[in-house]
């Protein structure tokens, strides 16, 4: 975990001093809402159908265990004993009081948190690999890029007011798990045949209302020219992206109108004249990576008999471990999935006490570090598989032991319309009717890989458009209906997914995602993921039985 | 005479402006103005034969490059926020003063708000016309609100990595 020093920790306190400025204007009555919205944009805090939702960064989605607890204790003195882990590695408290937020801010910065920049027309949180420095499969630590992005991001003076939000993702490994090409910048670190590293640069990806995949507009990138290029890359879009729509000004859509070439050559041409100065010195990025405290992993064997006992007498466990537990890049160790996927909860949604047990094991047994998945779901990276077994009873004791990673019922759902002002639909009851239907473990498992994704409006927070399953809400005349697609990917295999047939009723969802996967099971072939098979098969025979009764 | 914001030597002070600002539907006003790009580039040359001194007016979707090559006789770019969420001016500014070296006023002009002037002076902007009635005590504190900045910018302040080296 990157180890903040003075600097960093001055920026956050002028920051959160700043704010409790115009919060003090607003409360005293010298600005108004309107004239305050865009101050308390830059910090994060919405205005949402019940109260204010104050948005925590979570930078690349790391956290160390007392920031973890910080967030716990914050949910419980501030909020209703709960938060929410986004789709964009961030927490959410919902039922925040605009007088107490200051305060908030002030306690973020004590552990070196913050909600800088998790809204309004700038650089957001960029999302990494959740795996980062554990997985065997990466060429580098991610997050070392992503900590120097974020700093380089930070209040930026030139790009604060950007067309629209701006969001980059970064990974290292093959198997993407950032959904990189759906990002405005998607990076992924490559290695040229003479070692050299680098990165291929997307651009242009998003979902919304006009979902694109994003282009490769350099397959190359030298590491050590990254920051000039993000700078030539910006100032075009900060200059040519649409400002007269706001549904129209995403990058994708300038890339998507100039062409990915046209807009490549533009770069390129602006990267020219940008030249080395904007690029960051060797010896700060050095200092970052050493800035990253190094786990301190053992020598141990790739066995542990402890390990295998468990698995061996404990089905629940044996379970969890097929589903949650990942292999780690150093023997006897693992990488360990926390599913906020419990049926019949609120995706994403972890209790204070759940937060103090995750922060307690990562202190413990997790070299104190602790990871969010932009699948809204919790990593402890670095576990021995010998404390594995203590690890899981911790987590199930508390209600996260649901071995349901990357399965059916580890739903994406965004607030939708139980907290958001601009939904059509409700997004969260739809995923626990879903995740009920699939309650049992057997099914769910033999089912395997299937992402189900659930936006209650075409802004797509849930990221629908890439659900293997992808749900949209859609408001018919008053009622909630739903759009569902089949064949979406987030992943290295990234595509939109394709509508299935006319939108059906709320009652109706959970029991057409039955029939989808009664379709799949009955198809497949072996090996085929739900995705697969779809693939090969096309909607047809899906599209076919969700609508039999109604021909 | 009207009064704006000026920047020297880094500290900012209220200034009487020289200046008058001429809209296109306008006839040129006597003595020192402020002329839009597209009637500076029909009537440029005549204004500073007169003697005067002229400045442009660019709008946030024209490019400055357009003035490239007249720099160096104009003695003011105002840059204009037609809303302050439009951040076009910003890179405006900056490659007035980092590409093209420029030397003179560069002023925000339009919907300018206390709290983007820190970025405004850390992209190269040394004149201020607020619009939200701002002091030259609020543009101050908004200005040396951070102890510490994390990139290079047209303001050639040492960023918190450069800092770090010392
Ligand atoms: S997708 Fe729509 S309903 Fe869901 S959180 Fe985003 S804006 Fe709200």
């Amino acid at each position: 975990m990157y180890r903040y020093d003075t600097l960093d920790r001055e920026i956050l306190a002028d920051r959160s001093a700043e704010f409790r400025e115009q919060v003090g204007r607003r409360l005293a009555g010298d600005l108004t809402e309107d004239q305050f919205k865009p101050l308390r944009l830059m910090n994060g805090l919405y205005l949402q159908l019940h109260a204010y939702m104050l948005r925590v960064a979570i930078p690349y989605g790391s956290l160390n265990s007392t920031q973890l607890r910080k967030l716990a204790w914050l949910s419980k003195t501030y909020d209703k004993g709960y938060g929410h882990f986004t789709t964009r590695q961030n927490l959410q408290l919902h039922w925040i009081k605009l007088a107490d937020t200051p305060d908030i801010l002030d306690h973020l910065a004590s552990v070196d948190m913050h909600a800088i920049q998790t809204s309004g027309n700038c650089i957001r949180n960029v999302t990494a690999d959740p795996y980062a420095g554990a997985t065997a499969e990466e060429i580098d630590d991610p997050r070392i890029w992503a900590e120097a992005m974020r700093q380089w991001s930070t209040l930026h003076p030139e790009f604060s007011f950007l067309p629209r939000k701006f969001k980059i993702a970064i990974t290292a490994a093959p198997k993407d798990r950032t959904a990189a090409k759906v990002h405005d910048i998607g990076l992924a670190v490559k290695r040229a045949r003479d070692g050299a590293m680098g990165f291929e640069v997307m651009v242009g990806g998003g979902m919304g209302r006009t979902p694109y995949v994003g282009s490769t507009i350099r397959e190359f990138l030298p590491a050590n020219r990254l920051f000039s290029y993000l700078e030539a890359i910006l100032r075009v879009y900060n200059r040519h992206g649409r400002r007269d729509n706001i549904y129209k000004a995403r990058i994708k859509i300038l890339v998507a109108a100039l062409g990915a070439e046209e807009f490549a050559r533009q770069v390129e041409a602006e990267w020219d004249k940008v030249g080395t100065d904007a690029d960051l010195p060797d010896l700060e990025i050095a200092r970052i990576r050493g800035a990253f405290a190094g786990g301190a992993f053992e020598t141990l064997p790739p066995r542990s008999e402890a390990f295998e006992a468990a698995k061996a007498s404990q089905l629940a466990f044996a379970r969890f471990v097929r589903n949650n537990v990942k292999p780690h890049k150093k023997p006897g160790y693992a990488i360990v999935e926390i599913s906020l996927k419990g049926i019949g909860e609120t995706p994403g949604d972890a209790t204070a006490e759940q937060m103090d047990v995750v922060a307690d094991l990562a202190e413990r047994f997790g070299q104190d570090d602790i990871r969010v998945t932009h699948e809204q779901n919790l990593v402890l990276p670095h576990i021995r598989l010998d404390d594995l077994p203590a690890v899981h009873a911790a987590l199930a004791a508390v209600g996260l032991g649901t071995p349901n990673i990357g399965l059916v019922s580890d739903i994406i759902a965004c607030p939708g319309l139980d907290y958001c002002a601009l939904a059509n639909a409700r997004a969260i009851s739809v995923a626990q009717h879903i995740a009920e239907r699939f309650a049992d473990a057997d099914r769910a498992e033999n089912v395997g890989e299937l992402k189900v994704k659930i936006s209650g409006c075409i802004n797509a927070c849930g990221h629908h458009h890439v659900g293997h399953i992808g749900i949209l809400g859609v408001d018919k005349k008053g009622e909630e209906y739903y759009q569902l697609t089949l064949g979406g990917s987030g992943a290295e295999d990234a595509a939109v997914g394709q509508a299935l047939g006319p939108a059906l009723p709320y009652e109706r969802v959970a029991e057409a995602v039955d029939t989808l996967v009664e379709v799949y099971l009955r198809e497949r072939k072996d090996g085929e993921r739900f995705l697969d098979t779809f693939r090969r098969t096309g909607v047809a025979p899906f599209k076919e039985a969700v609508y039999a009764d109604v021909h | 005479m009207p009064t704006y914001i000026k920047r020297a030597d880094g500290k900012l002070a209220v200034a009487e402006d020289a200046f008058t600002a001429v809209a296109d539907d306008q006839d040129i006003a006597p003595g020192d103005v402020i002329v839009s790009l597209t009637r500076f580039e029909a009537e440029g040359d005549r204004l500073l034969a007169e003697g005067r001194q002229v400045g442009v007016r660019v709008e946030s979707s024209e490019d400055v490059e357009a003035l490239a090559y007249d720099l160096p006789r104009i003695a003011v770019v105002a840059l204009a926020f037609p809303k302050f969420r439009d951040g076009r001016a910003y890179t405006s500014a900056a490659l007035l003063r980092e590409r093209y070296g420029y030397k003179g006023e560069v002023r925000a002009v339009g919907d300018v708000l206390r709290e983007q002037a820190g970025f405004m002076v850390r992209t190269g902007f040394d004149a201020f016309e607020p619009a939200d009635g701002a002091t030259v005590e609020d543009l101050e504190r908004a200005i040396h609100r951070y102890r510490h900045v994390y990139q290079r910018s047209a303001d050639r302040r040492a960023p918190a990595f450069a800092e770090r080296e010392v």
